[in-house]
């Protein structure tokens, strides 16, 4: 199959396979560590039954392929675990139970898969303008005062963790100069304004960091576009600057920039644990970091794997998204 | 994210090979650059701070573990006695608060465990990234196409998430500074071996190649003695951008309480507590995150240097360079850029190249 339509198959099936690969990657790296799963999973103070209840549960006493067999068939079909004497029903996509809680994986992470969400769509909002804008302005005043200061604070964002922006944003607004409260999260449908307002500097932390890669990006592009022919041609026909800027050496940074930030929404989710962390937000990453600090397995494994789903399904659209947008990607 | 421009280069590989020439060339081109020789300066001076911290702390007469609970006044809940977090001459920067650990220690200490950690999971990274580089390009079809795949998992894996997850399995007789560096290493060599098996392919066509192998040369004499000095350029180049990464995710780990553990000293572990800590002894937050600040921008600064000196092209592309001028003329070409609107140059192929591919995995 050629063009687009084959591509976008071939894509989905690749997409497919590399979830599936992850998938026993991480439950493999999981799974077979060294040390005594079972005495891991239920903690140090444990009795030998209850670690043989673990066990038990995980069928640790089966072979490992059986096992993720089990694991695969919770994802698709579903699965029904008997706690103690009630039999509790999983159903797709399961990701087991809560070590700590008996509470289905699944739930856990959709109850507070909004607030990542929340952070990650807003902060990208921010970090596109933010990010295109500097471009935007430094490919403006290139050769002038004014584009290496930006092109310092550029680099600066670069070299600065999104913790220690974070850190530094919550400590002088909230703290010093109380222009926001320490922010707590709010339910989009509660209240949108208090949601938007008390995000808005996990929004910020998050945003600038990411926002340098897109103004040195930004920047290059319009650059490279500057410096081709077409744009020479509309100079010479008397264009303005300001259009031949705004409007044409843009559309050379069109396909790029919404290429990179489909793969930085993917990337993000890993600043993300840090900001919500930061900031005592209740999403997904605060709830790796705690099942972490319990060795909470089955919830860390969830964790990862819907995270991973997202970077992966980010990383496909970037493709398709190049594709369409650029013209001269040959599609393979 | 500077490596976006370098990752959308590799594929068509055009760079030079260095030989015994290029190294001097390449320090020539280095030096020409003023941020960057700046930049080089204070990564030398780190690493001497890094080096040096027995010594150091000897010098002050401290080390970073001892407990001074004297210093700290545990009636106002553990602040460090006495003006500016209880700085003077017993101890230079002050006392952590809480323990009364010497400050300045800590942080030179911490530069050990930054600098270390980050180096170390950099080498695990180039090795793992060129040894599968390597094995994908030269070997059969469907080596290539196994090496490919699992090199494509391991790139959309995301690097925070994994080791964080992976950190809380592991034992914890482990040494952790090792570990944290292992782990950083074994997970994220995904774009090393994706640009190293390019080269490796641009490579295994040129003539030289060729010639050594029609003289019946085997296939670890050609990788050792024809393939490796081609892959240097691009290698170093991107190991440069993994210096500073590394050294982020490390105290990104460490901040989290995963990575690096007490009492060994981390920058990012010891900002965990700094927030709580600001109005009365602000240089407990502010050391670490300057000290974190300062390294990973020469880093980064020194890794687009290195860029530069390499790819002189690439250069054009980020920014328009008074050092590309001198360095021009200091090699008495003439010629200097031809000059397009703000001296950059149109790029080669445009084509397929895809940028972002390194932006994947989760950078911090």
């Amino acid at each position: 199959m050629n063009g687009f339509p084959g591509f976008a198959l071939r894509r989905t099936v690749g997409t497919l396979a590399t979830l599936l690969a992850i998938s026993v990657v991480v439950y493999v790296v999981f799974y077979v560590t060294p040390g005594n799963v079972a005495q891991i999973t239920c903690g140090p103070r444990c009795s030998p039954v209850q670690v043989q209840q673990v066990a038990d549960q995980l069928r640790l006493d089966d072979p490992l392929y059986t096992r993720y067999w089990h694991f695969l068939q919770g994802l698709v079909i579903g699965q029904d675990y008997s706690t103690g004497a009630s039999v509790q029903h999983c159903p797709a996509p399961c990701l087991g139970l809560s070590y700590q809680s008996d509470q289905q994986v699944t739930e856990l992470i959709l109850a507070k898969l909004p607030v990542s969400l929340s952070l990650v769509s807003g902060a990208m909002v921010m970090w596109l303008i933010l990010g295109v804008g500097t471009g935007v302005l430094s490919a403006w005043r290139r050769g002038r005062l004014s584009e290496r200061v930006l092109t310092g604070i550029t680099l600066a964002g670069v070299a600065t963790p999104v913790f220690v922006i974070g850190l530094v944003l919550m400590i002088v607004i909230c703290g010093e100069l109380e222009l926001l409260p320490f922010p707590q999260y709010v339910n989009l449908t509660d209240d949108p304004e208090q949601w938007a307002w008390n995000l808005l500097l996990p929004w910020l932390s998050l945003a600038l960091v990411e926002a340098a890669a897109f103004a040195r990006l930004t920047r290059a592009s319009m650059l490279e576009t500057l410096a081709e022919d077409h744009i020479r041609t509309f100079r010479a026909y008397g264009v303005g600057e300001r259009s031949v800027i705004g409007r044409h050496a843009l559309r050379g940074a069109f396909a790029p920039v919404i290429a990179l930030n489909a793969n930085t929404v993917g990337s993000a989710v890993g600043g993300a644990v840090l900001t919500e962390t930061l900031f005592g937000l209740p999403g997904v990453g605060r709830e790796l970091v705690h099942a972490v600090d319990v060795v909470d397995l089955p919830v860390v494994v969830g964790t990862v794997l819907v995270i991973g789903f997202f970077v992966v399904i980010a990383n496909a659209v970037a493709d398709v998204l190049y594709a369409v947008a650029d013209r001269r990607v040959v599609l393979t | 994210m500077s490596d976006v421009l370098i990752a959308s280069r590799a594929p068509g590989a055009d760079l030079s090979v260095p030989g015994a020439s290029g190294a001097r060339q390449f320090w020539r081109r280095l030096r020409a650059q003023r941020a960057a020789l700046v930049a080089a300066g204070a990564v030398a001076a780190l690493v001497l701070v890094a080096l040096a911290a027995p010594l150091l702390t000897a010098v002050e007469g401290q080390d970073p573990t001892t407990y001074h609970p004297d210093l700290v006044d545990s009636a106002r809940g553990g602040v460090p006695v006495g003006p500016f977090g209880g700085a003077g001459g017993e101890h230079w920067l002050g006392v952590e608060p809480q323990t009364g650990r010497d400050l300045f220690a800590r942080l030179v200490y911490g530069a050990r465990v930054s600098l270390g950690v980050a180096l170390a999971a950099t080498v695990v990274q180039i090795v793992i990234g060129v040894a599968v580089g390597v094995a994908a390009a030269l070997g059969t079809h469907w080596a290539d196409q196994l090496l490919s795949r699992f090199t494509d998992v391991i790139v959309a894996m995301p690097l925070m998430i994994m080791s964080l997850a992976l950190l809380a399995i592991v034992p914890s007789s482990f040494p952790r500074p090792v570990l944290v560096a292992l782990v950083i290493g074994l997970i994220a060599w995904g774009n090393i071996a994706k640009i190293v098996r390019a080269q490796t392919l641009t490579l295994k066509g040129l003539d030289h190649v060729a010639a050594a192998r029609l003289s019946g040369w085997g296939g670890w004499r050609i990788a050792r003695r024809e393939l490796l000095p081609g892959l240097a350029a691009p290698v170093i180049t991107y190991a440069a951008i993994l210096v500073p990464q590394n050294i982020t995710v490390e105290a990104a780990l460490s901040f989290l309480g995963v990575g690096v553990k007490p009492p060994t000293p981390s920058w990012g572990q010891m900002l965990t507590a700094a927030d709580v800590w600001y109005q009365a002894a602000p240089q407990y937050l502010l050391l670490p995150a300057g000290a974190l600040f300062v390294t990973v921008l020469a880093l980064t600064v020194l890794g687009d240097g290195v860029r530069t000196a390499l790819d002189p092209r690439a250069a054009s592309r980020l920014r328009v360079g008074t050092g590309r001028r001198r360095e021009a003329a200091s090699e008495g070409s003439g010629g200097t850029d031809p000059e397009g609107p703000g001296g950059a140059e149109p790029e080669g192929p445009g084509g397929a190249e895809r940028p972002g591919g390194a932006e994947r995995g989760g950078a911090v």
